[in-house]
């Protein structure tokens, strides 16, 4: 194939399309689970429910595929934001740059803590 | 100039300025501004688990200020953003299988997403304060 300089996304497409649905599927479910269950579980407010939430197995690895799966969805719907509105060359790519860092920022701060609360590292 | 056509006779584009309200447009405008909205509720959420793992003195103004009330309205105002968010999502999952593309289906379902928006953070609330 050619090589076409002006569409070098040409062919990606697809995957994000793919990814952005899978991740949906995977959000129809653990998105209800997280906000019932926290909700339920941490009505009371305050830190010592919130620790008894997430220190149990089944609430962290939860959490954890929950922030996976969201992270991953808000940044390609944010990719998605960012393509739309954004025209100038320069601040596109800051931006999609930006919104490359901040969800594997968050995803590894987040990961370290729920890692924290539970083995006390 | 005989035959032909002035440009303001022309058939043009629709301005936006005469586009009937729609719902439709209403539950897309709707899903990216929930979505945007979410982006950053994903931050404090990522942001409130850090307060958390950091100990329980550094999680007290954090629980103060959820507990507060521009906390419990930012609370109410995230749990219907995703409600509008999961329901408008699924709306579109169904349309992806080519289903739900009539006029009539998708303005219902647009419906059913904005007022689940409504009633599911009341619906917790009411659970959560009256329920079990």
């Amino acid at each position: 194939m050619a090589a076409r300089p002006r569409s070098r996304a040409a062919g990606h497409g697809a995957g994000h399309f793919i990814a952005q649905r899978a991740t949906a599927i995977a959000l129809m479910l653990l998105a209800p689970w997280f906000v019932i269950s926290a909700a339920f579980s941490m009505r009371l407010g305050g830190y010592a429910s919130a620790i008894d939430f997430l220190t149990d197995p089944a609430n962290a690895v939860g959490v954890m595929l929950f922030l996976a799966a969201g992270l991953y969805h808000m940044m390609l719907g944010m990719q998605e934001v960012i393509l739309d509105y954004i025209h100038k060359s320069s601040t596109k790519m800051a931006l999609l740059l930006l919104n490359t860092f901040v969800p594997l920022a968050l995803g590894a701060g987040a990961l370290y803590a729920l890692l924290a609360v539970n083995f006390g590292v | 100039m005989p035959g032909a056509t002035r440009p303001e006779q022309r058939p043009i584009a629709p301005h936006l300025q005469v586009w009937r309200w729609h719902v439709t447009m209403a539950s897309s405008i709707l899903h990216r501004a929930s979505g945007v909205a979410l982006y950053c509720a994903a931050i404090l959420f990522a942001l409130w688990l850090m307060a958390i793992a950091a100990g329980a003195e550094f999680y007290a103004p954090v629980a103060a200020f959820l507990a507060s009330p521009l906390g419990q309205i930012g609370l109410y105002l995230t749990v219907a953003a995703l409600a509008f968010h999961f329901a408008n999502g699924i709306r579109h999952l169904v349309f992806d299988l080519g289903r739900g593309l009539t006029p009539a289906d998708a303005d219902a379902s647009a419906w059913f997403a904005i007022l689940f928006a409504v009633a599911a953070p009341i619906g917790l609330w009411a659970l959560v304060t009256f329920g079990a």
